[in-house]
């Protein structure tokens, strides 16, 4: 098994939401059919709602700490509160106790460490759970983070790994990641040690400029990246500014979806995009996934 | 009072209805573009920018002078940020908190801090709207600091609203903390229903009341307005899907100029808004 290779990485991301990254990631699934999908777009999971997937292992997502107040022990110094630099420590008027808002603690221990009274408990911190599944499409890992959790990028980083070994023990030769909106902490968590980045963006004057940070961060991590663009026909103009744009830092264009509201038929059938087969936004997507193949594998 | 606007997904509209509820108010608004790392309200406000100011964060240094190597402050620090090479503790200022932990830990006092930049906050004006924008440094992962800074600038405007970053995770939450109001924009379609339901869970877990505008409400997808009844979330605003409003938006044209009657529609909701927060 040693003397396999390792199986490629591609993130598929688009600096803005809405430009149709999930549903462009679950049709390359749907066209490839043995890679590992991993759903790294964290904050908002939908790849399952069409990849239809069967649990196979969940887990609890476990992240740092958060600090717990007893207030038996609490002497109302108030010192906790002082320090914290999170504004995490208030102060309940009727008992003048002090008290941890879970939403705010940064889990840094600041607080814990020097209560002079030893009145705070610092907790492991559930964040959410990750499963693996399979699906119509094959082997996924994805997750689910609680409400208002924090350590969204290192759930990123769990769940990549996770795919990563899922691919090593199905020697799968690709594995597809479905990446975080942003070019923040989940994204960058997304990118690192990744082999390629399929940049999905939409001809809008936020598209355009949200795009270009996402290649200024690939060229930041040394990623090559492909471009693009869907419902590329709603603006003809700004369509061809980016490609000549994206040509300008090295990103190659590999195709341009038209606006079709197939896309979204397909979400609300729970079923990919290619899979509505004579949609000319299928047509498209299936013409950049042959020639992305032939690019990196 | 202060207005969010937020949406579990990204693409739904959250910018565009932030915008067009600016645009629409009879009040002079203060708008606050924190979803730093990829901030677009400034194509569809289009203000005169005057300023530019720098935003920093605390993060440690240590004085070798007076460092003994005894490794305290590798040691509380929680977030991995300082490592003991030998005797000497390395910083690494991208993995900081900026908690102070490890300068009140250290019994040599050898630890201090210095400012460091995290992203810029631009401010402009155009007509009633007081604009403000963060814009987080590329490479930088932490938003919360910066975003924090650019919630300051509407300490104590009568009118406040604010762009959030999409998800629900700890960006969202720090620019939703202490709004009196936040307005979900979704879609009616799977993805974005699936979003919706964990923002909700998420601004309930906050405690703040809030309604939802959905954006292209004639898609055929009923179960979005079946949830918001069941759950009784109000639906403050629907509007329809134009192929002009995507063209529009392409080129920063506001939605209130494809739907004549929407900025009335609009005050409207404002001043449901107003009557719903204050309960
Ligand atoms: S652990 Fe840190 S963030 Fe949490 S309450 Fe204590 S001092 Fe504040
Ligand atoms: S300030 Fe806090 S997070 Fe930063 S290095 Fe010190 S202990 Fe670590």
């Amino acid at each position: 098994m040693n003397d396999k290779k390792k199986a490629k990485q591609i993130v598929i991301i688009s600096g803005k939401g809405g430009t149709g990254k999930t549903s462009i990631t679950a049709s390359f699934a749907a066209l490839s059919r043995d890679s590992v999908l991993a759903d790294c777009d964290v904050d908002a999971a939908d790849l399952h709602l069409v990849a239809s997937p069967r649990r196979i292992a969940v887990n609890s997502f476990i992240s740092g700490n958060e600090a717990v107040i007893s207030p038996d022990i609490c002497t109302g110094c108030g010192r906790c509160s002082d320090l914290c630099r999170f504004e995490a420590v208030s102060r309940d008027e009727s008992t003048g106790k002090y008290f941890v808002l879970p939403v705010s603690c940064e889990g840094c221990g600041v607080c814990v460490d020097n209560c002079p009274a030893g009145a705070i408990d610092f907790p492991q911190r559930r964040c959410g759970e990750w499963m693996i599944s399979e699906t119509k499409y094959g082997t996924m890992v994805h997750s689910r983070l609680d409400a208002g959790a924090e350590n969204s990028g290192k759930l990123v980083t769990l769940v990549r790994n996770e795919a990563v070994n899922a691919a090593e023990k199905e020697s799968a030769d690709l594995i597809l990641i479905d990446g975080p909106p942003g070019i923040g902490c989940p994204v960058i968590a997304s990118l690192t040690g990744t082999d390629y980045i399929l940049a999905v963006t939409e001809p809008t004057m936020s598209g355009r400029h949200d795009l270009m940070r996402v290649l200024d961060l690939a060229g930041h991590f040394k990623i090559p990246v492909f471009v693009c663009i869907n419902k590329w026909d709603i603006n003809p103009e700004i369509t061809k500014d980016i490609e000549k744009l994206s040509a300008e830092k090295n990103a190659e264009i590999l195709g341009r979806i038209p606006y079709d509201m197939n896309i979204t038929l397909a979400q609300i059938k729970g079923i990919s995009a290619v899979e509505i087969t004579d949609s000319i936004a299928a047509k498209e997507i299936t013409a950049i996934w042959k020639k992305l193949k032939q690019k990196i594998l | 009072m202060t207005i969010a606007f937020a949406s579990g997904k990204g693409g739904t509209g959250k910018t565009t209805f932030s915008v067009a509820f600016a645009l629409s108010a009879d009040d002079n608004v203060t708008f606050l573009d924190c979803d730093v790392e990829e901030p677009d309200s400034h194509f569809f406000i289009k203000p005169e920018i005057t300023g530019n100011e720098k935003i920093t964060v605390p993060v440690p240094v240590v004085d070798s002078g007076k460092c003994t190597g005894c490794g305290r402050c590798a040691k509380v620090c929680r977030f991995n940020a300082i490592t003991m090479l030998g005797k000497k503790p390395l910083i690494f200022h991208e993995l900081c908190h900026s908690c102070g932990g490890c300068s009140i830990a250290c019994p040599e006092k050898a630890v201090s801090e210095i400012q460091i930049g995290t992203g810029v906050i631009s401010s402009g004006i155009r007509d009633h709207i007081s604009f403000y924008q963060g814009l987080l440094d590329i490479g930088n992962t932490k938003s919360p600091p910066l975003i924090k800074a650019v919630k300051k600038k509407g300490d104590g405007a009568s009118l406040v609203i604010i762009d959030s970053p999409p998800g629900t995770s700890c960006p969202m939450v720090t620019a939703l903390k202490g709004a009196d109001y936040t307005v979900l924009v979704t879609e009616p379609a799977p993805f974005a229903l699936n979003d919706l339901k964990i923002a909700v869970e998420t601004v309930r877990i906050l405690g703040i009341p809030f309604g939802v505008v959905i954006n292209k409400s004639d898609h055929p997808f009923p179960q979005t307005e079946e949830y918001c009844r069941k759950e009784a979330i109000p639906v403050l605003l629907k509007v329809p899907e134009k192929r002009a409003a995507a063209e529009g938006y392409s080129s920063g044209e506001s939605i209130i100029k494809i739907f004549p009657g929407l900025g009335d529609e609009i005050k409207k909701a404002i001043s449901t808004i107003k009557k719903e927060a204050v309960r």
